[in-house]
């Protein structure tokens, strides 16, 4: 039987968790993921310290933002931890073609993709919108409008269709869109809505929920009264939920879901239990309002150590593979402090180049003015005013 | 219980926060909506304490859903309530934009009178806080534009304070624009003399002969910063707060018009299509032949509000308002 279930149990809150790494890093043998990991190659020990490595190295970048922030260089930070097996997990089951359409916390999944921090940190810093090309990397621009990204994620799928890139057989073309929000965001109107036209379109893509148990200070409970994976069933789209701090069962279900959607089996939704373990944002006190006990809790369950148990268990880790992924990690953090601190601020006319793709008589109209009142105050300087 | 005594000193946040818990105490049909607003206080704390002293079922942290926020307290309203609804910030707004222009605004036209929207919808509003995306914009044009929706823009804490009263007084929608870069600037707040100046008219608030210089919410600091400024240079600024934008109160500003025979109008929004265009519409059809000069407007560009290290080329500055005065005067 799939792990992607359609029905909804009598009793709603039982809903069984996808697990294949225990907290103490125990392996729980799986017939489907199992079949789909080996099927890729993708848990052989090389695969799960690349994975390991990832986890790490993106926490330290992540760290590193945060006391960027703190130094005043980066206006916000939005901090994964926690997140990061739900996320290096979901960002590896994708294959190169496909499309992930992330939200603002998906530090994981753009690592996965290729994107270097630095891109990331230029938003928060405050000198793009999005900094990096969606088509080169194949990845969406960080959205933080919640919710409104989904609709895109279905669109695009809606176009592979078009293209007949769905459905042929043959894994090199075969493409699916992985749409990525939060708990929170779940309940937009315009993530039903993206579940409907997904649905009636049989489109191929693949709906990822990092459950953190929070959005900024209000409980997933007060989003749903149901477990979220059950929600998608009404809709007719077969879900799951996942241990969300255990990369395997992530990639393996991620991966599925997006073989599904590829081979034109139209959507599928995951919802990946996971925990927020930072603040909301760089601007948030979360011991306003909640304890203290949850996180440490949720510390236990720490998704990079679980990794770390599980490979020490298998005997396919030691000291020396640790140090160096540590020493590694530590170095991108320098590089990207150097990077961010050495940035200059952009020229302010730029925020001129790219309204429009044509040309707008009232944008160069404005461009000239601002240019030549800026002219005005050189002229002054020039003049030793 | 009342916070209020004689006269205090509160930053413009807290000012509201007590409105909110003087409104909440004097009337138990209003009731608060929002994201965040409940433990946490609201993002920016303005619904600080409020949850604790009036429980859950007044104090409403919502699902994440700003259609559903704005819709369901249409339904609340329509059921004897008035409730107060908080967008975290003026970005999300859009969601319920289609609840805000087809159904709060029009409800009371639709239904010959018989039903009213006394709702207020709280935004915190403007640029200048460093921010990602979404997080600093103006979107006063899209409501002033809409018939049935009133909007007011406090400036000071005593503003404020009354306007959140009188905005959940009104029988009316109200949009309150909160001028969220100055939420932390104190004022003086007198909550036991309700003020005599309507909620619905523009306050004079430097007297000069020169010309007019007219803003309003967060703008208000720097034009009258601006109008000092001129002074040092013999140029003499009447400032205007226009306090209501919609209706904006065009007997004020053209009172003062006639006697200095010109205006400028200082917004963080975009000068096309804001509602600077409007009023120095209106103001040259009733002013015309008093005008020396034509209305000038100093605002943002017709550009996305630009990325946070950018943004000080993008909004009104001291430099632009005293050019834009320079450029009025040379007529
Ligand atoms: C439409 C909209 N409304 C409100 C916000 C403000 N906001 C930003 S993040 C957030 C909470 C989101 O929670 P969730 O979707 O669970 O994601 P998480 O932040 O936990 O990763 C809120 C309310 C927003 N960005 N967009």
């Amino acid at each position: 039987m799939s792990i992607f279930r359609s029905t909804i149990p009598d009793v709603a809150t039982e809903e069984p968790m996808v697990q294949l790494l225990g907290p103490d890093g125990t392996r729980t043998p799986h017939e489907q993921l199992d079949a789909v990991l080996e099927e890729a190659d993708l848990a052989t020990p090389e695969r799960l310290r690349g994975y390991y490595r990832d986890m790490v190295m993106i926490r330290a970048a992540d760290l590193e933002a945060t006391s960027l922030q703190r130094q005043g260089q980066l206006g916000l930070w939005a901090s994964a931890l926690g997140q990061e097996a739900a996320q290096i997990g979901a960002g590896h089951a994708s294959r190169e073609q496909d499309y992930l359409v992330p939200t603002y916390r998906e530090h994981g999944v753009a690592w996965a993709r290729g994107i270097e921090p630095w891109r990331l940190l230029e938003m928060f810093r405050g000198v793009s919108h999005g900094g990096w090309d969606p088509n080169e990397l194949r990845t969406h621009p960080y959205m933080i409008v919640l919710g409104s990204q989904a609709p895109h994620a279905v669109g695009y799928a809606m176009g592979l269709q078009r293209d007949g890139v769905v459905g042929t057989g043959d894994a090199e073309t075969d493409t699916a869109v992985l749409a990525l929000f939060g708990d929170g965001a779940s309940s937009e109107g315009e993530v039903s809505e993206s579940f409907t036209f997904a649905a009636s379109f049989q489109a191929p893509v693949v709906f990822y929920t990092q459950n953190n148990q929070w959005a900024i200070s209000v409980p997933t409970s007060v989003q749903s009264r149901v477990p979220l994976a059950q929600r998608s069933r009404g809709w007719g789209i077969p879900s799951v939920r996942v241990d969300g701090n255990d990369v395997l069962a992530v990639l393996g279900a991620v991966r599925s879901a997006l073989d599904s959607a590829r081979a034109g089996k139209g959507p599928v939704f995951v919802e990946s239990l996971t925990y927020r373990m930072a603040a909301h944002t760089t601007s948030d006190d979360a011991s306003r309002y909640r304890p203290a006990a949850e996180e440490q809790e949720w510390a236990e369950r720490d998704p990079i150590l679980r990794l770390r148990r599980h490979l020490e268990q298998l005997g396919e880790i030691d000291e020396a593979f640790v140090a160096r992924c540590d020493e590694e990690a530590h170095d991108l953090a320098m590089q990207l402090h150097h990077h961010i601190h050495g940035m200059e601020d952009p020229d302010p006319v730029h925020m001129f180049d790219h309204p429009y793709a044509e040309p707008h008589p009232i944008v160069d109209a404005e461009r000239e003015e601002y240019l030549a009142y800026v002219a005005q105050f050189e002229d002054e300087e020039e003049g030793g005013r | 219980m009342s916070t209020s005594t004689a006269t205090t000193t509160l930053p413009i946040a807290k000012a509201i926060t007590a409105g909110l818990r003087d409104a909440m105490t004097a009337d138990d049909k209003v009731l608060l909506m929002g994201e965040d607003i409940g433990p946490l206080g609201g993002v920016f704390r303005v619904t600080d304490g409020l949850h604790a002293e009036f429980g859950s079922q007044r104090v409403v942290d919502t699902p994440l859903a700003e259609a559903g926020i704005v819709g369901t307290a249409v339904g609340l309203a329509v059921r004897g309530y008035r409730p107060v609804v908080e967008i975290q910030f003026d970005g999300f707004v859009f969601p319920a934009f289609n609840q805000i222009t087809t159904q709060v605004a029009k409800m009371h036209n639709r239904t010959s009178g018989r039903v009213n929207m006394p709702l207020v919808i709280r935004i915190p509003h403007g640029g200048g806080i460093g921010a990602v995306e979404h997080h600093s914009e103006s979107p006063e044009t899209y409501f002033a534009h809409t018939a049935g929706l009133r909007i007011l823009a406090p400036a000071t804490s005593h503003d404020a304070y009354w306007m959140t009263r009188q905005a959940i007084e009104s029988e009316d929608p109200v949009i309150m624009l909160e001028p969220k870069r100055r939420y932390w600037v104190k004022g003086d707040v007198d909550m036991d003399h309700r003020p005599e100046l309507s909620p619905w008219q523009a306050a004079v608030v430097r007297p000069g002969t020169d010309a007019t210089v007219l803003a309003w919410g967060p703008s208000m600091p720097l034009v009258l910063e601006s109008a000092e400024a001129a002074a040092a240079e013999g140029i003499d600024l009447e400032v205007i707060d226009a306090r209501s934008l919609a209706p904006v109160d065009y007997p004020t500003i053209a009172d003062s018009v006639r006697r200095t025979g010109r205006l400028l109008i200082v917004h963080e929004a975009s000068v096309l299509g804001g509602l600077g265009g409007e009023i120095a519409a209106r103001i040259s059809e009733q002013c015309f032949y008093h005008l020396e000069a034509p209305v000038l407007r100093v605002g943002g560009y017709h550009l996305p509000y630009p990325p946070a290290r950018m943004e000080h080329a993008f909004l009104p500055d001291l430099d632009r308002v005293l050019d834009g005065v320079d450029r009025l005067l040379e007529h």
